[in-house]
């Protein structure tokens, strides 16, 4: 039961990562209609710069403060200066673009900081502390702060969205771009701010994670599959289908590698090829994605 | 009239320059020219995807390596001569690719490139899995293949030679599909689904065709790349090389023939050249020219080249191109 119990935490913490990535995911996706392959590949960009700046000397919040901003001004250039120009046409246009980025900022990063990975200390000072939490389940400091931040994150996103003007003008401008720009709103400007809070989403997701791993130019792609895995099976257009999406995986990943002798710690990235599959068959648009119906 | 016999002559310097090849150029250079010959065949695969139901696999690497894995076994394993693997590995690929496809392609929008890149990065951690199979981490190491003796060439010459042959029968092969029943049905789904609905195709149907025909296409290179390399090993096939075969299609422009051979010469030489400098560099060069290519030249080379030619021809002359 200890067991059983510690492998649930365990599949919660790497939850929260997937599902801090599946929601950069979404928040793309619902604004767009797109998805960003070049997601986790900007987030490791991100840990990097990160990770280069605590070197120097920086503290940890300074460097970490500095690294969301640059990602959020990064993510709002990417798409004003990348994406704008290609947006009314094919959707493949796009998708060619953000692949594009894909494989020349891991290029890069392998360039500047070498392909071979690294192993990093904890963020914290308490990072590397382990807590005893009831029922014999223990954690460290890294891992209940991922788990705390997802949860601010996901309440943040809900307010902001649900209450304030801008997030109100960001739904609306996603359901219907022709519209709203009718009605005054820019949505050129939106969009910007759209791609700006999803890198720094993922720049969050990766200074969080590269201490688990070790911070290579490869850190995110395996996360980003999971990251599709959770927000294929949340519903690429519903950020609540994201974290619940992404806690699923999560759990479904450490269990299956628990539990199943076949798929051990191996094929563990196959569970989550499988989940994508089979959500795709049975329920395409996710637990919690609206059905898009098309006119035919 | 004119426009056909013109392409009919550039397929017969084509083809004869390079039948000519191996008796010219050193092995090492015939080597070269065969590995792009192989990944001409890739491209060409996912240009019939692309190009003709308007999807992109992220994921060819996957059946590749499913290619080239049938190839190794059956021959260090099995005893198979090299040759009679070819057509298995494109037989699986077919199947493969359609079971993988199969739930993507039902749906609209880009889910097959999310499938396929899972795809390719799950495909070395099961190769590693199943190691009673595929040798695990070591791969396979081949002896070198013998031509036999009725040819009277030289081994290097022999392998060039099957991978020209299969390259030709399969750009030909190609060249019918776009122009069968079949080939007509994809370009009408691709145009307006639901006038092709309308018309009664099965557009799903016609997509996974596509796709296992792009799979099929990729275990065929597969087979011969194990011929030309003469090992297989997980870590060739990630994400990494299938984004090169896309950069090849798009370099040479989608669902042309002319084009997946720039595509695949382009995807040989260019890392070639750029390691020359930096071994990440041609990463950089890729995204570069991915990037570029979207905004300057959407249809590749081939587009540019039919750009020209409409440029310089009489304004009125504006037909469609086909080639």
């Amino acid at each position: 039961m200890d067991r059983f119990l510690q492998q649930v935490a365990d599949g919660i913490v790497n939850g929260s990562i997937y599902a801090l990535v599946a929601l950069a995911l979404v928040l793309i996706h619902r604004t767009t209609g797109l998805v960003n392959f070049a997601q986790g590949e900007l987030a490791m960009l991100s840990t990097y710069v990160a990770w280069s700046l605590l070197d120097s000397g920086a503290s940890m919040p300074v460097a970490v403060a500095v690294t969301l901003a640059a990602s959020f001004a990064g993510g709002a250039l990417i798409e004003r200066v990348l994406i704008r120009p290609v947006e009314s046409s094919s959707p493949l246009a796009i998708v060619m673009i953000t692949i594009g980025l894909f494989i020349s900022v891991n290029s890069l990063a392998a360039w500047i900081w070498t392909p071979i990975g690294r192993p990093l200390r904890p963020l914290f000072g308490f990072g590397g502390d382990v807590f005893e939490l009831p029922a014999g389940v223990r954690l460290n400091g890294q891992e209940l702060t991922i788990v705390a931040i997802l949860l601010v994150v996901a309440g943040a996103l809900y307010v902001f969205f649900r209450l304030t003007r801008i997030g109100l003008l960001m739904r609306a401008a996603s359901s219907n771009p022709t519209s709203s720009r009718l009605a005054g709103v820019n949505v050129g400007r939106l969009l910007m701010l759209g791609w700006g809070l999803a890198a720094t989403m993922g720049a969050l997701a990766g200074i969080l994670v590269a201490p688990k791993l070790t911070l290579s130019p490869s850190l995110m792609l395996i996360v980003l599959i999971y990251g599709f895995a959770a927000a294929t099976l949340g519903g690429f257009d519903s950020p609540l289908g994201a974290v619940v999406g992404g806690i699923a995986v999560g759990l479904a990943e450490s269990l299956a590698a628990t539990y199943v002798a076949f798929v051990g710690s191996d094929l563990k990235l196959a569970v989550a090829f499988a989940l994508i599959l089979v959500v795709l068959l049975v329920r395409p648009a996710g637990l919690f994605g609206s059905r898009t119906v098309h006119r035919a | 009239m004119r426009r056909l016999d013109g392409a009919l002559v550039a397929a017969v310097v084509v083809g004869a320059l390079l039948l000519a090849a191996p008796f010219y150029y050193a092995p090492y250079r015939v080597e070269q020219i065969a590995s792009a010959l192989v990944l001409a065949i890739i491209v060409l695969g996912l240009g019939i995807l692309t190009g003709f139901s308007g999807q992109i696999s992220l994921g060819h690497s996957a059946f590749v390596g499913i290619g080239a894995y049938i190839a190794a076994i059956l021959v260090e394993d099995h005893g198979w001569p090299y040759v009679a693997t070819i057509p298995v590995a494109g037989a699986v690929c077919l199947g493969a690719g359609i079971v993988v496809g199969l739930p993507a392609l039902r749906l609209r929008g880009l889910h097959l490139a999310l499938v396929t890149l899972a795809f390719a990065a799950v495909f070395p951690a099961m190769l590693r899995r199943f190691n009673g199979l595929t040798h695990g981490n070591r791969g396979i190491r081949l002896d070198d293949a013998v031509a036999p003796g009725w040819t009277g060439l030289a081994d290097d010459q022999w392998v060039y030679m099957v991978v020209l042959v299969t390259a030709a029968a399969l750009f030909l092969f190609a060249r019918n599909v776009i122009r069968s029943r079949v080939g007509r049905s994809m370009i009408a789904v691709r145009d307006d689904e639901i006038a092709a609905q309308a018309a009664g195709i099965n557009v799903a149907r016609v997509r996974t065709l596509a796709f296992g025909l792009s799979a099929l296409f990729a275990g065929v290179a597969g087979a011969l790349e194990t011929l030309l390399v003469g090992a297989v090993a997980p870590s060739s096939f990630g994400v990494l090389p299938s984004i090169g075969y896309v950069v090849g299609l798009v370099i040479g422009g989608v669902g042309s023939l002319v084009g997946a051979l720039i595509g695949g010469f382009a995807i040989h030489f260019l890392p070639r050249w750029a390691a020359d400098i930096n071994v990440q560099l041609s990463g950089v060069v890729y995204g570069g020219l991915l990037i570029a290519l979207t905004y300057i030249a959407p249809d590749g080379i081939v587009g540019l080249g039919r750009r020209a030619r409409r440029l310089l021809s009489s304004p009125t002359n504006q037909g469609d191109n086909k080639s």
